[in-house]
Formats: structure tokens, sequence, C-alpha cells
């Protein structure tokens, strides 16, 4: 069997941010980000999908084990970022806006190396239930 | 590095799926209980996707205070509580969600100038979903 299937499998995580370019004067980072430059952060509950695809394997009937894509998600991702203040603890985000597509660059970064079994297509990172970024690795 | 980004919006509207151009049984068989007279309303979702670079200055694809604006003034605005079937829009053309889904991507397509606009996604009811991309035929 050839088919391809995508699969996804989603996991929460809490965390804080501000919205803040140390290269704009203190009303430039006011007008561009609002409220989401507020000093001291603000946080919410993100929820990352991770999609990947595949062919079936003929044995497991699997695209891919989803125990090893639920510790990897947790490794890679989860332990690092939950419960974290993003500017402050993240590497990538000493010197990267944490807006949630960036959001979902960083996650693809930590991701696409690790993952052997099966091949990464989509990181879609909700912010709210009303926004979300996805990126599909394209440069 | 591109990069899509959604925001869900909502409002509120009423229509009837009616064609006058066929017979009252007609329209029945077809619309069923979406053509009941007096028409009925939904609360509608409508999930904007864009996609571009993201900014190295702002880390955004686009800012969302410039999204929300031009959803608000020309979207929610145009279509918050009211009655479709009686918009121009929708004079010759019967307001299914398909409809409303291609009229809302023409707005932001030929207004919304800040990202390049990918897809957009209508819920009409948790149950069904349409999404209109601008793929042919041409928009009008």
């Amino acid at each position: 069997m050839s088919a391809i299937v995508y699969l996804t499998r989603k996991a929460e995580f809490s965390a804080s941010h501000l919205y803040h370019n140390p290269q704009f004067s203190a009303e430039e980072n006011k007008r561009v980000f609002g409220k989401c430059n507020n000093p001291n952060g603000h946080g919410h509950n993100y929820v990352l999908e991770v999609t990947v695809k595949g062919q079936i394997d003929a044995t497991t009937g699997f695209v891919v084990d989803l125990k090893q894509l639920k510790d990897l998600m947790h490794q890679e991702v989860l332990d690092a970022l939950d419960h974290r203040f993003l500017n402050k603890e993240i590497p990538e985000f000493f010197s990267l806006i944490p807006t949630t597509e960036n959001l979902a660059l960083v996650c693809w970064q930590r991701l696409a190396p690790k993952l052997a079994a099966a091949q990464l297509h989509r990181v879609r990172i909700y912010e709210t239930p009303d926004l979300f970024a996805d990126f599909y690795g394209e440069v | 590095m591109k990069v899509h980004l959604t925001r869900r919006y909502g409002f509120a509207a009423s229509h009837r799926l009616h064609n006058e151009a066929m017979t009252a049984e007609q329209n029945r068989d077809i619309y069923g209980k979406c053509n009941n007279p007096h028409g009925h309303g939904h609360n509608y979702f409508v999930e904007v996707t864009v996609s571009g670079q993201v900014n190295f200055q702002t880390g955004m694809v686009c800012n969302l205070a410039d999204l929300d604006g031009f959803v608000r003034d020309h979207i929610f605005e145009r279509y918050d509580h009211q009655d479709l079937n009686h918009l121009p829009e929708f004079a010759a053309n019967v307001p299914t969600t398909e409809n409303l889904c291609v009229e809302i991507y023409g707005i932001l397509h030929r207004g919304f100038s800040k990202a390049h606009l990918e897809k957009v996604r209508i819920e009409e009811t948790m149950m069904n979903s349409f999404e209109y991309s601008g793929e042919a035929p041409a928009l009008r």
C-alpha cells in the first residue's frame, strides 16, 4: 500500500512573552505591538499541532509511532517551553521576537532534525483559539 | 521563511436559499428547510489565512491590528446582523455559504494589501464549513 497519510498530534503548553524590538523607540514599540508590548509580559495557553506524512507501514499500520512522536514533542518543545518566559528563558528568542509566527518556525527547527521516522509536514501553533500560525518548512 | 497566519472572526446574519429562476417546488426540493420563506440565521465564523515572510523587525507576517481593522470595517460592518438576501451581491446570487466565501475572499483580495491572501474558510454551523482559495473561475 503506497497511500500517503497525514497524521497530526496535538499538545498544549503555557508560556509568557512580550513583543519588543530593541531597535525601535518606546513609542514605536507601543505603536507596532500594542498591549503585546506591556513590559512585564503576558501569557497564553498555546496549542502545538505537529503533522507528519508518510506511507502506512505494512506491519504496524502506522505512519509513525505515536509514542515516539509524543516523546519527541515533549523532549524538544514542551519540556523546554512549558511554564517559561519565552523572551528570557528560550535562547532562540533572545534575539527573535516570540510572535506566533516565529514560534511556529522555532518549533519546526527543534523538531525537524530529530524526526527520523516520518516526514514533518506542518507545525501549527495556536496562540488563542482565534489565532494560529502554520509553517510548512517553506523558505 | 514563509509562514501562514490564520485569524478567526465571527458575525451573525440571516439568509434564505431561494433561486427565482426555479419553481417553488424545485426550490423546496433543492434547498429544503433553508428555503423556508422568512429566512433563518447563523453565527458564522470566518477564518482568514494570509501568508508571507516573517518580517525581521517585527517577527510578524502582518500586523494583526491591520487585519482586524480591515475585517471589522469591510466584512463585519457589512455582514453582521444583516439579512444577506438584501445585500446587492446577493440580489442575483443565492447567499449560500459557498457564495459568501467567494464574496469575502474578493473583499480581502481587492482591499487588503498588507499580506498575501491564501484562503477564506467559513463555518456556517459547527457541522459544515466552506473554503475558497481564489481558484478558477476568475473572481468577479
